[in-house]
């Protein structure tokens, strides 16, 4: 009976081991097939909603729901923590010593943000990139008076609008307390321009600009002084700041490591258009864990989890598993607390962001509370 | 292909883009490595050698073959 093994419950993982389940429903029934997903925690997370949270517009009972529940009930789950892949052994050992055997092995154990990478961040600065990092800075803006607030982002970061929403909010949310007279707001970006995708940065620098948000390009942190409150680039820039919201760099996750399998940032070397592990035939890697030149976001992974599921069911079935990935990414835009827009793009074709309207925002806030439909492989 | 030549393949990147995909590699190697990225953004061959003179590593190569942007570049800090 062929072993699924699926390691990492969060949205790439959670829609391969469903949609499987679903399209293999007879062979799981009987037994010749086994699906099973391993997972640090037993809640499933959804992440974006950590972006409003600051904002103290949703709590975190609404971004959470029991990974149980989202499963079919048929496929294993497995709670704890995988210690290291043997590839060459084809299994998955935990933390407690169990080991588990596979078939084919689809890894999706998402990214981290480390601050700890830039000196002082920890200290001088605040996130909205998990949960505790989330209410800290939830708590900082509801203490906020006034003053300089500082943007930064860490390269590689998930998300890539998610500093961008964040700017366009806190400057809707200064004006919506009555101190936005009282707040200067800036923001910074590491390339030559204000978004890694040339369209959205034409698009958005006349609306920054009209906002009255400073702006500054080439700017990657390098050290932050907590007691000076200043923040310096590698490129050699030092800005002051009241309050520092500082996108950390991003790693894979320390499994990857202990497995030798990734490269120094703990990133799995996977193959553009198959999504298998390089080097392999029964590994599979989707998800912000890849590391491939694409967004890390939950719709990347979703996608990718498509093709995954795909070409599982395939080679199970007897065939080759070629369905191949084109890269598509979509990702909405929420351009301050009213508006949003969206964009959509591929391995072929650049994004355009179109104008921002009141009713792509009640979309997206309307998805945030349907999220759940993705990971049950039903939207 | 030079020894010990780490390529970062950016073609077709949208987002994060190739220059962003430079800085993650940079970061994450050793003083000393030489690296070349690959780009099908013709935005790359001004972008990111303007990114390496700011960051102080050095430009060691810059051509275009096929359409290809590529761009080589070692680690100086
Ligand atoms: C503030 C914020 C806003 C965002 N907004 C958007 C948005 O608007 N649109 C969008 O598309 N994306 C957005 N994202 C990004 C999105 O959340 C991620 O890209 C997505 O969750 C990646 O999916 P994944 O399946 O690769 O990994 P994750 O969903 O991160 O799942 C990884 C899973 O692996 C498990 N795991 C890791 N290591 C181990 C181990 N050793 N043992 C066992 N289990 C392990 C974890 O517990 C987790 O369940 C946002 C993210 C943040 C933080």
């Amino acid at each position: 009976m062929p072993n699924i093994v699926i390691l990492g419950g969060g949205v790439g993982g959670t829609i391969v081991a469903n949609q499987v389940a679903r399209q293999m429903r007879n062979e799981l029934k009987n037994g010749d097939l086994s699906i099973t997903v391993i997972t640090e925690s037993a809640q499933h997370v959804y992440q974006p909603m950590f972006l409003y949270m600051a904002f103290d517009q949703v709590v975190p009972a609404d971004a959470k729901k029991p990974e149980r529940e989202l499963l079919d009930r048929r496929i294993n789950l497995v709670v704890g923590a995988a210690e290291r892949i043997d590839a060459a052994g084809n299994a998955v050992w935990m933390a407690d010593g169990t080991r588990i055997a596979y078939d084919y092995l689809v890894i999706a154990t998402g990214s981290r943000p480390d601050p700890e990478q830039v000196p002082g961040l920890t200290d001088g600065g605040y996130h909205f990139y998990t949960e505790e990092a989330a209410l800290r800075l939830r708590q900082a803006l509801h203490d906020f008076q006034g003053g300089r607030i500082v943007v930064t982002v860490g390269v590689p970061h998930k998300c890539p609008v998610a500093p961008l929403e964040f700017v366009l909010m806190v400057d809707d949310w200064a004006k919506a307390r009555g101190i936005r007279e009282k707040t200067e707001v800036v923001y910074t970006y590491p390339i030559g321009r204000v978004h890694s995708i040339a369209t959205v940065a034409e698009w958005v620098e006349p609306i920054l600009d009209g906002r009255g948000i400073e702006t500054h390009i080439f700017f990657n942190p390098e050290t932050v002084d907590p007691q000076a409150q200043t923040i310096t680039s590698l490129e050699g820039e030092t800005l002051r700041y009241d309050l520092l919201v500082a996108v950390p760099p991003h790693t894979g996750q320390a499994v990857i490591g202990r497995s030798g399998l990734g490269d120094s940032g703990g990133w799995l070397a996977t193959d553009r258009a198959s999504l298998r592990l390089q080097g392999s035939d029964n590994v599979f890697v989707l998800g912000d864990a890849t590391n491939l030149p694409i967004s890390k976001a939950g719709s990347t992974a979703h996608f990718e989890a498509d093709v995954v599921a795909s070409n599982l069911v395939n080679l199970l079935r007897g065939g080759l598993g070629s369905v191949r990935y084109d890269g598509k990414v979509f990702c909405f835009i929420e351009t301050g607390l009213k508006k949003a827009t969206f964009i959509t793009f591929d391995y072929a074709n650049p994004p355009t962001p179109v104008e921002a309207t009141e009713m792509i925002h009640l979309y997206k806030l309307a998805y945030n509370r349907l999220y759940w439909l993705t990971p049950a492989g039903l939207l | 292909m030079t020894e010990g030549l780490k390529v970062i393949d950016a073609r077709n990147s949208f987002c994060p883009g190739p220059l962003m995909e430079l800085i993650k590699e940079i970061r994450q190697e050793q003083v000393g490595a030489v690296m070349e990225v690959w780009s099908s953004d013709a935005g790359s061959a001004k972008d990111i050698p303007e990114w390496i003179r700011r960051a102080g590593h050095e430009l060691l190569a810059s051509v275009a073959e096929d359409g290809i942007f590529k761009i080589r570049v070692k680690k100086l800090r």
